[in-house]
Protein backbone atom coordinates (compact mmCIF):
# COMPACT_ATOMS: atom_id res chain seq x y z
CA UNK A 1 0.00 0.00 0.00
CA UNK A 2 2.90 2.38 0.71
CA UNK A 3 3.70 2.82 -2.97
CA UNK A 4 0.15 4.13 -3.35
CA UNK A 5 0.64 6.45 -0.37
CA UNK A 6 -2.05 4.68 1.62
CA UNK A 7 -1.68 3.66 5.24
CA UNK A 8 -4.37 1.13 6.09
CA UNK A 9 -3.94 1.81 9.79
CA UNK A 10 -5.40 5.28 9.29
CA UNK A 11 -8.69 3.75 8.26
CA UNK A 12 -10.90 4.65 5.35
CA UNK A 13 -9.79 7.72 3.40
CA UNK A 14 -12.56 10.14 2.52
CA UNK A 15 -12.45 12.26 -0.61
CA UNK A 16 -14.49 14.35 -2.98
CA UNK A 17 -14.51 14.29 -6.76
CA UNK A 18 -15.96 16.47 -9.43
CA UNK A 19 -16.51 15.58 -13.07
CA UNK A 20 -16.23 19.27 -13.80
CA UNK A 21 -19.74 19.33 -15.19
CA UNK A 22 -21.12 22.75 -16.01
CA UNK A 23 -24.86 22.23 -15.82
CA UNK A 24 -27.74 24.59 -15.11
CA UNK A 25 -29.25 24.56 -11.64
CA UNK A 26 -32.67 22.96 -12.31
CA UNK A 27 -34.18 24.70 -9.27
CA UNK A 28 -33.51 28.14 -10.76
CA UNK A 29 -32.92 27.36 -14.44
CA UNK A 30 -29.72 29.41 -14.41
CA UNK A 31 -26.15 28.44 -15.15
CA UNK A 32 -23.09 30.12 -13.72
CA UNK A 33 -20.22 31.03 -16.08
CA UNK A 34 -17.48 28.50 -16.88
CA UNK A 35 -15.03 30.84 -15.15
CA UNK A 36 -17.10 30.87 -11.96
CA UNK A 37 -17.53 27.09 -12.08
CA UNK A 38 -13.77 26.49 -12.36
CA UNK A 39 -13.02 28.98 -9.59
CA UNK A 40 -15.61 27.31 -7.38
CA UNK A 41 -14.01 23.90 -8.00
CA UNK A 42 -10.66 25.30 -6.84
CA UNK A 43 -12.40 26.87 -3.86
CA UNK A 44 -14.11 23.58 -2.96
CA UNK A 45 -10.71 21.87 -2.95
CA UNK A 46 -9.42 24.50 -0.51
CA UNK A 47 -12.45 24.15 1.74
CA UNK A 48 -12.16 20.35 1.57
CA UNK A 49 -8.58 20.59 2.78
CA UNK A 50 -9.58 22.91 5.62
CA UNK A 51 -12.27 20.43 6.66
CA UNK A 52 -9.65 17.66 6.85
CA UNK A 53 -10.81 15.73 3.77
CA UNK A 54 -8.09 13.40 2.45
CA UNK A 55 -8.51 13.57 -1.30
CA UNK A 56 -9.86 15.71 -4.13
CA UNK A 57 -10.05 14.86 -7.81
CA UNK A 58 -11.17 16.47 -11.05
CA UNK A 59 -12.52 14.68 -14.10
CA UNK A 60 -11.94 15.17 -17.80
CA UNK A 61 -14.92 15.13 -20.15
CA UNK A 62 -15.04 16.60 -23.63
CA UNK A 63 -18.68 17.34 -24.32
CA UNK A 64 -21.40 19.91 -23.79
CA UNK A 65 -22.04 20.92 -20.19
CA UNK A 66 -18.48 20.32 -18.94
CA UNK A 67 -15.82 22.86 -17.97
CA UNK A 68 -12.68 20.92 -16.94
CA UNK A 69 -11.53 19.45 -20.22
CA UNK A 70 -8.05 20.75 -19.29
CA UNK A 71 -8.25 18.98 -15.94
CA UNK A 72 -4.48 19.00 -15.37
CA UNK A 73 -4.51 22.78 -15.56
CA UNK A 74 -7.24 22.92 -12.92
CA UNK A 75 -5.37 20.39 -10.78
CA UNK A 76 -2.26 22.50 -11.08
CA UNK A 77 -4.14 25.49 -9.69
CA UNK A 78 -5.45 23.30 -6.87
CA UNK A 79 -1.91 22.08 -6.17
CA UNK A 80 -0.84 25.67 -5.71
CA UNK A 81 -3.85 26.64 -3.60
CA UNK A 82 -3.62 23.73 -1.15
CA UNK A 83 -1.01 22.15 1.10
CA UNK A 84 -2.07 18.75 2.39
CA UNK A 85 -4.92 17.24 0.45
CA UNK A 86 -4.13 14.49 -2.07
CA UNK A 87 -5.05 15.52 -5.61
CA UNK A 88 -5.87 13.44 -8.64
CA UNK A 89 -7.78 13.07 -11.85
CA UNK A 90 -11.02 11.09 -11.96
CA UNK A 91 -10.50 10.23 -14.51
CA UNK A 92 -7.82 11.07 -17.05
CA UNK A 93 -8.92 9.62 -20.39
CA UNK A 94 -5.64 7.97 -21.18
CA UNK A 95 -6.97 6.46 -24.45
CA UNK A 96 -6.97 9.81 -26.24
CA UNK A 97 -3.89 11.37 -24.64
CA UNK A 98 -0.20 10.75 -24.94
CA UNK A 99 0.96 8.88 -21.82
CA UNK A 100 4.34 10.65 -21.96
CA UNK A 101 2.65 14.03 -21.83
CA UNK A 102 0.22 12.89 -19.13
CA UNK A 103 3.12 11.68 -17.02
CA UNK A 104 5.03 14.94 -17.50
CA UNK A 105 1.96 16.90 -16.43
CA UNK A 106 1.23 14.84 -13.35
CA UNK A 107 4.87 14.58 -12.27
CA UNK A 108 4.97 18.38 -12.48
CA UNK A 109 1.76 18.68 -10.44
CA UNK A 110 3.35 16.28 -7.95
CA UNK A 111 6.37 18.58 -7.61
CA UNK A 112 4.21 21.68 -7.28
CA UNK A 113 2.08 19.99 -4.63
CA UNK A 114 4.95 18.49 -2.67
CA UNK A 115 4.18 14.86 -3.51
CA UNK A 116 0.38 14.84 -3.44
CA UNK A 117 -0.52 13.94 -7.04
CA UNK A 118 -2.08 10.73 -8.34
CA UNK A 119 -3.52 9.57 -11.66
CA UNK A 120 -6.77 7.71 -12.09
CA UNK A 121 -6.88 6.62 -15.72
CA UNK A 122 -10.08 5.66 -17.52
CA UNK A 123 -11.35 5.10 -21.02
CA UNK A 124 -14.36 7.46 -21.32
CA UNK A 125 -18.05 6.64 -21.00
CA UNK A 126 -19.02 9.15 -23.69
CA UNK A 127 -16.96 9.03 -26.85
CA UNK A 128 -17.18 12.41 -28.59
CA UNK A 129 -13.56 13.08 -27.64
CA UNK A 130 -12.32 10.43 -30.07
CA UNK A 131 -13.36 12.59 -33.03
CA UNK A 132 -12.39 15.80 -31.27
CA UNK A 133 -8.87 14.64 -30.50
CA UNK A 134 -8.31 12.67 -33.69
CA UNK A 135 -8.70 9.03 -32.68
CA UNK A 136 -10.64 6.17 -34.18
CA UNK A 137 -13.41 4.88 -31.96
CA UNK A 138 -12.97 1.37 -33.34
CA UNK A 139 -9.67 1.32 -31.38
CA UNK A 140 -11.52 2.06 -28.12
CA UNK A 141 -10.30 -1.03 -26.20
CA UNK A 142 -6.86 -1.31 -27.79
CA UNK A 143 -6.05 2.38 -27.24
CA UNK A 144 -6.89 2.15 -23.57
CA UNK A 145 -4.94 -1.02 -22.89
CA UNK A 146 -1.84 0.09 -24.79
CA UNK A 147 -1.71 3.59 -23.36
CA UNK A 148 -2.50 2.54 -19.82
CA UNK A 149 0.27 -0.03 -20.02
CA UNK A 150 2.72 2.57 -21.34
CA UNK A 151 1.76 4.94 -18.52
CA UNK A 152 2.62 2.23 -15.96
CA UNK A 153 5.94 1.55 -17.69
CA UNK A 154 6.88 5.23 -17.64
CA UNK A 155 6.09 5.26 -13.94
CA UNK A 156 8.46 2.36 -13.32
CA UNK A 157 11.27 3.47 -15.64
CA UNK A 158 12.76 6.92 -15.99
CA UNK A 159 14.44 5.75 -19.20
CA UNK A 160 12.62 3.31 -21.41
CA UNK A 161 12.41 1.61 -24.76
CA UNK A 162 8.92 0.99 -25.99
CA UNK A 163 7.05 0.13 -29.14
CA UNK A 164 3.33 0.09 -29.76
CA UNK A 165 0.61 0.62 -32.31
CA UNK A 166 -0.76 4.04 -31.42
CA UNK A 167 2.31 6.11 -30.72
CA UNK A 168 5.78 6.46 -32.16
CA UNK A 169 8.36 4.21 -30.50
CA UNK A 170 10.40 5.39 -27.53
CA UNK A 171 14.12 4.73 -27.76
CA UNK A 172 16.20 5.31 -24.64
CA UNK A 173 13.63 7.96 -23.87
CA UNK A 174 13.80 9.81 -20.56
CA UNK A 175 10.48 11.03 -19.23
CA UNK A 176 11.04 14.04 -16.99
CA UNK A 177 10.49 15.48 -14.50
CA UNK A 178 10.18 12.60 -12.10
CA UNK A 179 7.68 12.85 -9.24
CA UNK A 180 8.90 13.68 -5.74
CA UNK A 181 9.11 10.09 -4.48
CA UNK A 182 10.14 8.60 -7.82
CA UNK A 183 6.74 7.19 -8.76
CA UNK A 184 3.10 8.24 -8.82
CA UNK A 185 0.11 6.23 -7.59
CA UNK A 186 -1.68 5.19 -10.79
CA UNK A 187 -5.19 3.77 -10.50
CA UNK A 188 -7.41 2.13 -13.04
CA UNK A 189 -10.95 3.56 -13.30
CA UNK A 190 -13.62 0.88 -13.51
CA UNK A 191 -17.20 1.64 -14.44
CA UNK A 192 -18.66 -1.15 -12.35
CA UNK A 193 -18.58 -4.07 -14.77
CA UNK A 194 -16.79 -7.18 -13.44
CA UNK A 195 -14.97 -7.59 -16.79
CA UNK A 196 -13.17 -4.29 -16.18
CA UNK A 197 -12.38 -5.34 -12.61
CA UNK A 198 -10.78 -8.50 -14.02
CA UNK A 199 -8.45 -6.38 -16.15
CA UNK A 200 -7.50 -4.16 -13.20
CA UNK A 201 -6.81 -7.23 -11.07
CA UNK A 202 -4.75 -8.93 -13.76
CA UNK A 203 -2.61 -5.80 -14.19
CA UNK A 204 -2.13 -5.61 -10.41
CA UNK A 205 -3.06 -1.94 -10.19
CA UNK A 206 -5.32 -0.16 -7.71
CA UNK A 207 -8.95 0.03 -8.79
CA UNK A 208 -11.36 2.89 -8.44
CA UNK A 209 -14.90 1.73 -9.04
CA UNK A 210 -17.85 3.99 -9.82
CA UNK A 211 -21.10 3.03 -8.10
CA UNK A 212 -23.97 5.43 -8.55
CA UNK A 213 -26.73 3.38 -6.95
CA UNK A 214 -27.85 -0.19 -6.42
CA UNK A 215 -27.31 -2.98 -3.91
CA UNK A 216 -24.00 -3.02 -2.06
CA UNK A 217 -23.84 -6.75 -2.75
CA UNK A 218 -23.41 -6.22 -6.51
CA UNK A 219 -20.34 -4.08 -6.02
CA UNK A 220 -18.98 -6.41 -3.37
CA UNK A 221 -18.94 -9.15 -6.00
CA UNK A 222 -17.05 -6.96 -8.45
CA UNK A 223 -14.49 -6.01 -5.83
CA UNK A 224 -14.15 -9.69 -4.90
CA UNK A 225 -13.57 -10.53 -8.56
CA UNK A 226 -10.87 -7.88 -8.72
CA UNK A 227 -9.02 -9.27 -5.71
CA UNK A 228 -9.41 -12.89 -6.84
CA UNK A 229 -8.03 -12.04 -10.27
CA UNK A 230 -5.12 -10.10 -8.78
CA UNK A 231 -4.24 -13.16 -6.68
CA UNK A 232 -4.48 -15.47 -9.69
CA UNK A 233 -2.06 -13.26 -11.58
CA UNK A 234 0.47 -13.31 -8.76
CA UNK A 235 -0.31 -9.96 -7.14
CA UNK A 236 -0.99 -9.51 -3.45
CA UNK A 237 -4.48 -7.98 -3.00
CA UNK A 238 -3.38 -6.79 0.44
CA UNK A 239 -1.08 -4.37 -1.35
CA UNK A 240 -3.71 -3.10 -3.81
CA UNK A 241 -6.01 -0.34 -2.61
CA UNK A 242 -9.63 -0.12 -3.74
CA UNK A 243 -11.59 3.12 -3.96
CA UNK A 244 -15.32 3.54 -4.51
CA UNK A 245 -16.98 6.61 -5.99
CA UNK A 246 -20.59 7.78 -6.02
CA UNK A 247 -23.15 10.46 -5.31
CA UNK A 248 -22.93 12.12 -1.93
CA UNK A 249 -25.22 14.63 -0.28
CA UNK A 250 -26.09 15.30 3.35
CA UNK A 251 -28.68 17.58 4.94
CA UNK A 252 -30.50 17.86 8.26
CA UNK A 253 -32.71 14.86 7.46
CA UNK A 254 -32.64 12.17 4.79
CA UNK A 255 -35.88 13.54 3.31
CA UNK A 256 -34.37 16.98 3.03
CA UNK A 257 -31.18 15.62 1.47
CA UNK A 258 -33.24 13.79 -1.14
CA UNK A 259 -35.36 16.86 -1.87
CA UNK A 260 -32.32 19.07 -2.23
CA UNK A 261 -30.30 16.91 -4.56
CA UNK A 262 -32.71 14.79 -6.61
CA UNK A 263 -33.58 17.46 -9.21
CA UNK A 264 -29.86 18.13 -9.77
CA UNK A 265 -29.00 14.48 -10.28
CA UNK A 266 -32.09 13.71 -12.37
CA UNK A 267 -31.86 16.72 -14.69
CA UNK A 268 -28.06 16.49 -14.84
CA UNK A 269 -28.17 12.89 -15.94
CA UNK A 270 -30.78 13.70 -18.58
CA UNK A 271 -28.52 16.34 -20.09
CA UNK A 272 -25.26 14.39 -19.90
CA UNK A 273 -26.43 10.81 -20.48
CA UNK A 274 -29.87 11.13 -22.04
CA UNK A 275 -31.87 9.42 -19.28
CA UNK A 276 -32.85 10.70 -15.84
CA UNK A 277 -32.58 8.92 -12.51
CA UNK A 278 -35.87 7.04 -11.87
CA UNK A 279 -37.55 8.26 -8.68
CA UNK A 280 -38.14 4.79 -7.34
CA UNK A 281 -34.46 3.87 -7.76
CA UNK A 282 -33.51 7.08 -5.99
CA UNK A 283 -35.98 6.39 -3.17
CA UNK A 284 -34.47 2.90 -2.74
CA UNK A 285 -31.18 4.70 -2.24
CA UNK A 286 -32.29 5.54 1.29
CA UNK A 287 -31.91 1.88 2.30
CA UNK A 288 -28.72 1.21 4.23
CA UNK A 289 -27.84 -1.60 1.83
CA UNK A 290 -27.94 0.71 -1.21
CA UNK A 291 -24.65 2.40 -2.14
CA UNK A 292 -26.18 5.85 -2.76
CA UNK A 293 -24.78 8.09 -0.02
CA UNK A 294 -27.58 10.64 0.22
CA UNK A 295 -29.17 11.27 3.61
CA UNK A 296 -28.75 12.76 7.05
CA UNK A 297 -25.12 12.79 8.27
CA UNK A 298 -25.86 9.95 10.68
CA UNK A 299 -27.46 7.76 8.03
CA UNK A 300 -24.68 8.43 5.54
CA UNK A 301 -22.06 7.61 8.20
CA UNK A 302 -23.78 4.30 8.85
CA UNK A 303 -23.91 3.56 5.15
CA UNK A 304 -20.26 4.34 4.57
CA UNK A 305 -19.32 2.15 7.54
CA UNK A 306 -21.54 -0.64 6.22
CA UNK A 307 -19.91 -0.31 2.80
CA UNK A 308 -16.48 -0.41 4.42
CA UNK A 309 -17.47 -3.57 6.27
CA UNK A 310 -18.56 -5.16 2.99
CA UNK A 311 -15.83 -3.90 0.68
CA UNK A 312 -12.86 -3.44 3.00
CA UNK A 313 -11.90 -0.60 0.66
CA UNK A 314 -9.31 2.05 1.42
CA UNK A 315 -10.96 5.15 0.03
CA UNK A 316 -14.44 6.49 -0.60
CA UNK A 317 -14.93 9.54 -2.78
CA UNK A 318 -18.22 11.39 -3.04
CA UNK A 319 -19.62 13.45 -5.89
CA UNK A 320 -21.67 16.24 -4.37
CA UNK A 321 -21.56 18.96 -7.04
CA UNK A 322 -23.24 17.25 -9.99
CA UNK A 323 -25.95 19.13 -11.83
CA UNK A 324 -25.52 22.76 -10.81
CA UNK A 325 -25.71 22.38 -7.02
CA UNK A 326 -25.31 25.92 -5.63
CA UNK A 327 -22.05 26.75 -3.93
CA UNK A 328 -23.53 27.55 -0.50
CA UNK A 329 -25.06 24.08 -0.43
CA UNK A 330 -21.66 22.57 -1.26
CA UNK A 331 -20.10 24.55 1.58
CA UNK A 332 -22.73 23.24 3.98
CA UNK A 333 -21.94 19.69 2.84
CA UNK A 334 -18.25 20.22 3.50
CA UNK A 335 -19.05 21.52 6.99
CA UNK A 336 -21.13 18.41 7.73
CA UNK A 337 -18.31 16.22 6.43
CA UNK A 338 -15.68 17.95 8.56
CA UNK A 339 -17.73 18.12 11.72
CA UNK A 340 -19.65 14.83 11.65
CA UNK A 341 -18.77 12.41 8.88
CA UNK A 342 -14.96 12.39 9.08
CA UNK A 343 -14.63 12.01 12.86
CA UNK A 344 -17.09 9.12 12.85
CA UNK A 345 -15.67 7.13 9.97
CA UNK A 346 -12.12 7.65 11.22
CA UNK A 347 -13.08 6.54 14.70
CA UNK A 348 -14.62 3.30 13.46
CA UNK A 349 -12.25 2.38 10.61
CA UNK A 350 -8.90 3.31 12.12
CA UNK A 351 -6.81 0.37 13.33
CA UNK A 352 -6.26 0.21 17.09
CA UNK A 353 -2.49 0.35 17.44
CA UNK A 354 -2.10 1.26 21.10
CA UNK A 355 -3.05 -2.13 22.54
CA UNK B 1 -48.62 12.79 -25.06
CA UNK B 2 -45.90 11.94 -27.57
CA UNK B 3 -46.40 8.81 -29.64
CA UNK B 4 -43.91 7.64 -32.25
CA UNK B 5 -44.85 5.32 -35.08
CA UNK B 6 -41.82 3.27 -36.04
CA UNK B 7 -42.00 1.42 -39.32
CA UNK B 8 -39.17 -1.06 -38.92
CA UNK B 9 -38.28 -2.06 -42.46
CA UNK B 10 -36.45 -0.29 -45.27
CA UNK B 11 -38.18 -2.26 -48.03
CA UNK B 12 -41.72 -3.30 -48.95
CA UNK B 13 -45.05 -1.55 -48.63
CA UNK B 14 -47.28 -3.54 -46.24
CA UNK B 15 -45.82 -2.15 -43.04
CA UNK B 16 -45.80 1.39 -44.42
CA UNK B 17 -49.41 1.07 -45.64
CA UNK B 18 -50.54 -0.15 -42.25
CA UNK B 19 -48.62 2.54 -40.40
CA UNK B 20 -50.29 5.16 -42.60
CA UNK B 21 -53.67 3.81 -41.57
CA UNK B 22 -52.65 3.86 -37.89
CA UNK B 23 -51.32 7.38 -38.32
CA UNK B 24 -54.58 8.69 -39.82
CA UNK B 25 -56.67 6.93 -37.19
CA UNK B 26 -54.59 8.30 -34.37
CA UNK B 27 -54.33 11.89 -35.54
CA UNK B 28 -58.01 12.16 -36.45
CA UNK B 29 -59.38 10.60 -33.27
CA UNK B 30 -56.88 11.76 -30.67
CA UNK B 31 -55.95 15.39 -31.36
CA UNK B 32 -54.10 15.65 -28.03
CA UNK B 33 -51.53 13.14 -29.29
CA UNK B 34 -48.28 14.55 -30.65
CA UNK B 35 -47.66 11.97 -33.39
CA UNK B 36 -44.33 11.41 -35.16
CA UNK B 37 -44.07 8.86 -37.93
CA UNK B 38 -40.63 7.34 -38.56
CA UNK B 39 -40.29 5.07 -41.56
CA UNK B 40 -36.80 3.57 -41.46
CA UNK B 41 -36.85 3.41 -45.27
CA UNK B 42 -36.56 7.21 -45.29
CA UNK B 43 -33.39 7.37 -43.19
CA UNK B 44 -29.74 6.38 -43.34
CA UNK B 45 -28.87 4.67 -40.11
CA UNK B 46 -25.50 3.84 -38.59
CA UNK B 47 -25.03 0.44 -37.02
CA UNK B 48 -24.80 0.41 -33.25
CA UNK B 49 -21.26 0.28 -31.90
CA UNK B 50 -22.13 0.49 -28.23
CA UNK B 51 -21.67 4.22 -27.64
CA UNK B 52 -24.20 6.37 -25.77
CA UNK B 53 -27.07 7.28 -28.10
CA UNK B 54 -26.31 10.99 -27.67
CA UNK B 55 -22.94 10.42 -29.35
CA UNK B 56 -24.44 9.50 -32.75
CA UNK B 57 -25.05 12.02 -35.48
CA UNK B 58 -27.47 12.69 -38.33
CA UNK B 59 -30.46 10.39 -38.87
CA UNK B 60 -29.28 7.98 -36.19
CA UNK B 61 -29.25 10.77 -33.61
CA UNK B 62 -32.66 12.03 -34.75
CA UNK B 63 -34.32 8.62 -34.52
CA UNK B 64 -32.82 7.59 -31.18
CA UNK B 65 -33.61 10.96 -29.59
CA UNK B 66 -37.17 10.95 -30.93
CA UNK B 67 -37.77 7.48 -29.49
CA UNK B 68 -36.20 8.41 -26.15
CA UNK B 69 -38.51 11.42 -25.86
CA UNK B 70 -41.69 9.45 -26.66
CA UNK B 71 -44.32 8.34 -24.14
CA UNK B 72 -45.44 5.53 -26.41
CA UNK B 73 -44.22 3.76 -29.54
CA UNK B 74 -46.26 1.89 -32.10
CA UNK B 75 -43.96 -0.46 -33.96
CA UNK B 76 -44.78 -1.91 -37.35
CA UNK B 77 -42.57 -4.71 -38.55
CA UNK B 78 -42.45 -7.28 -41.31
CA UNK B 79 -41.07 -10.77 -40.77
CA UNK B 80 -37.92 -11.55 -42.72
CA UNK B 81 -36.18 -14.94 -42.54
CA UNK B 82 -38.35 -16.00 -39.62
CA UNK B 83 -37.17 -12.93 -37.69
CA UNK B 84 -37.64 -9.23 -37.15
CA UNK B 85 -35.67 -7.18 -39.70
CA UNK B 86 -32.12 -6.09 -38.95
CA UNK B 87 -33.13 -2.45 -39.40
CA UNK B 88 -35.50 -2.69 -36.43
CA UNK B 89 -33.08 -4.69 -34.28
CA UNK B 90 -30.45 -2.03 -34.96
CA UNK B 91 -32.75 0.63 -33.49
CA UNK B 92 -33.00 -1.42 -30.29
CA UNK B 93 -29.23 -1.91 -30.25
CA UNK B 94 -28.65 1.83 -30.57
CA UNK B 95 -30.67 2.61 -27.42
CA UNK B 96 -29.66 2.26 -23.75
CA UNK B 97 -30.71 -0.93 -21.96
CA UNK B 98 -33.56 0.70 -20.04
CA UNK B 99 -34.61 2.92 -22.93
CA UNK B 100 -38.23 1.74 -22.96
CA UNK B 101 -38.79 2.05 -19.23
CA UNK B 102 -42.02 3.98 -18.58
CA UNK B 103 -42.98 3.78 -22.24
CA UNK B 104 -46.01 1.99 -23.69
CA UNK B 105 -45.15 -0.10 -26.75
CA UNK B 106 -47.66 -1.72 -29.08
CA UNK B 107 -47.03 -3.35 -32.43
CA UNK B 108 -48.41 -4.92 -35.57
CA UNK B 109 -46.69 -7.39 -37.84
CA UNK B 110 -46.96 -7.89 -41.58
CA UNK B 111 -46.02 -11.12 -43.32
CA UNK B 112 -46.54 -13.15 -46.46
CA UNK B 113 -48.48 -15.89 -44.71
CA UNK B 114 -49.57 -16.89 -41.21
CA UNK B 115 -46.67 -19.34 -40.86
CA UNK B 116 -44.58 -17.08 -38.62
CA UNK B 117 -47.38 -15.96 -36.38
CA UNK B 118 -45.33 -16.57 -33.22
CA UNK B 119 -42.18 -14.71 -34.26
CA UNK B 120 -43.28 -11.55 -32.38
CA UNK B 121 -43.92 -13.66 -29.25
CA UNK B 122 -40.52 -15.29 -29.35
CA UNK B 123 -38.39 -12.45 -30.70
CA UNK B 124 -39.92 -9.03 -30.37
CA UNK B 125 -41.59 -9.35 -26.98
CA UNK B 126 -38.46 -10.61 -25.16
CA UNK B 127 -36.49 -7.61 -26.43
CA UNK B 128 -39.24 -5.20 -25.40
CA UNK B 129 -39.48 -6.80 -21.96
CA UNK B 130 -35.72 -6.65 -21.51
CA UNK B 131 -35.76 -2.96 -22.38
CA UNK B 132 -38.53 -2.52 -19.77
CA UNK B 133 -41.38 -1.52 -22.08
CA UNK B 134 -44.99 -1.72 -20.95
CA UNK B 135 -46.31 -3.71 -23.91
CA UNK B 136 -49.88 -3.79 -25.14
CA UNK B 137 -50.53 -7.51 -24.91
CA UNK B 138 -52.48 -8.03 -28.13
CA UNK B 139 -50.76 -7.41 -31.43
CA UNK B 140 -52.16 -7.42 -34.95
CA UNK B 141 -50.80 -9.91 -37.45
CA UNK B 142 -51.51 -8.98 -41.07
CA UNK B 143 -50.96 -11.16 -44.10
CA UNK B 144 -50.38 -10.50 -47.78
CA UNK B 145 -53.97 -11.51 -48.54
CA UNK B 146 -55.29 -8.70 -46.31
CA UNK B 147 -53.94 -6.07 -48.74
CA UNK B 148 -54.82 -5.02 -52.25
CA UNK B 149 -53.32 -2.07 -54.14
CA UNK B 150 -51.67 -0.81 -50.96
CA UNK B 151 -54.94 -0.74 -49.04
CA UNK B 152 -56.08 -2.94 -46.17
CA UNK B 153 -59.12 -4.84 -47.43
CA UNK B 154 -59.88 -7.09 -44.46
CA UNK B 155 -62.36 -5.52 -42.04
CA UNK B 156 -61.19 -7.75 -39.22
CA UNK B 157 -57.73 -6.19 -39.54
CA UNK B 158 -59.23 -2.70 -39.59
CA UNK B 159 -61.20 -3.38 -36.39
CA UNK B 160 -58.18 -4.89 -34.67
CA UNK B 161 -55.93 -1.97 -35.69
CA UNK B 162 -58.53 0.45 -34.33
CA UNK B 163 -58.47 -1.45 -31.04
CA UNK B 164 -54.66 -1.39 -31.03
CA UNK B 165 -54.63 2.40 -31.43
CA UNK B 166 -57.28 2.81 -28.73
CA UNK B 167 -55.43 0.49 -26.33
CA UNK B 168 -52.15 2.32 -26.91
CA UNK B 169 -53.62 5.74 -26.13
CA UNK B 170 -55.65 4.45 -23.18
CA UNK B 171 -52.69 2.63 -21.64
CA UNK B 172 -50.40 5.62 -22.16
CA UNK B 173 -52.91 7.88 -20.40
CA UNK B 174 -53.46 5.36 -17.63
CA UNK B 175 -49.81 4.59 -17.10
CA UNK B 176 -49.00 8.29 -16.94
CA UNK B 177 -51.59 8.72 -14.18
CA UNK B 178 -50.27 5.69 -12.29
CA UNK B 179 -46.75 7.07 -12.49
CA UNK B 180 -47.80 10.53 -11.37
CA UNK B 181 -49.70 9.05 -8.46
CA UNK B 182 -46.74 6.86 -7.49
CA UNK B 183 -44.20 9.66 -7.86
CA UNK B 184 -46.30 12.07 -5.82
CA UNK B 185 -45.79 9.69 -2.90
CA UNK B 186 -42.07 10.40 -2.90
CA UNK B 187 -40.99 13.31 -0.81
CA UNK B 188 -38.49 14.71 -3.32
Amino acid sequence: MEQYRINKDNGLEFGLYTLGDHLPNPQTGTRISAQQRINEIIEIAKLAEEAGIDFFSVGESHQDYFATQAHTVVLSAIAQATEKIKISSSSTIISTLDPVRVYEDFATIDLISGGRAEIIAGRASRVGLFDLLGYDLSDYEALYEEKFDLLLKINENETLNWEGEFRSALKDARVLPRPLDGTLPIWRAVGGHPASAVKAGAAGVPMQIAMLAGPTQNFKETIGTYRDTARQYGHDPEQLPVATAGFFHVAETTQQAQREVYPHINEGMKLTNGAGFPKRGFAMGADKRNVLNVGSPQEVIEKILYQHEQFDHQRYIGQMDFGGVPFDQLMRNIEWIGEEVLPAIRKYTKKETDQ
Amino acid sequence: MKIVGLSGSNVGSKTRTTMKYVSEKLTSQYPHVDWTFIDLADYTMQFSDGRNYLDYEGDTAYITKTIMEADAIIIGTPIFQASIPATLKNVFDLLPINALQDKIVSFFVTAGTSKHFLIPETQLKPILSYMKAQTVSTYVFIEEKDFMNKEIINDDIIFRLNALVEDTVMLTDTYKRIREEKESMYDF
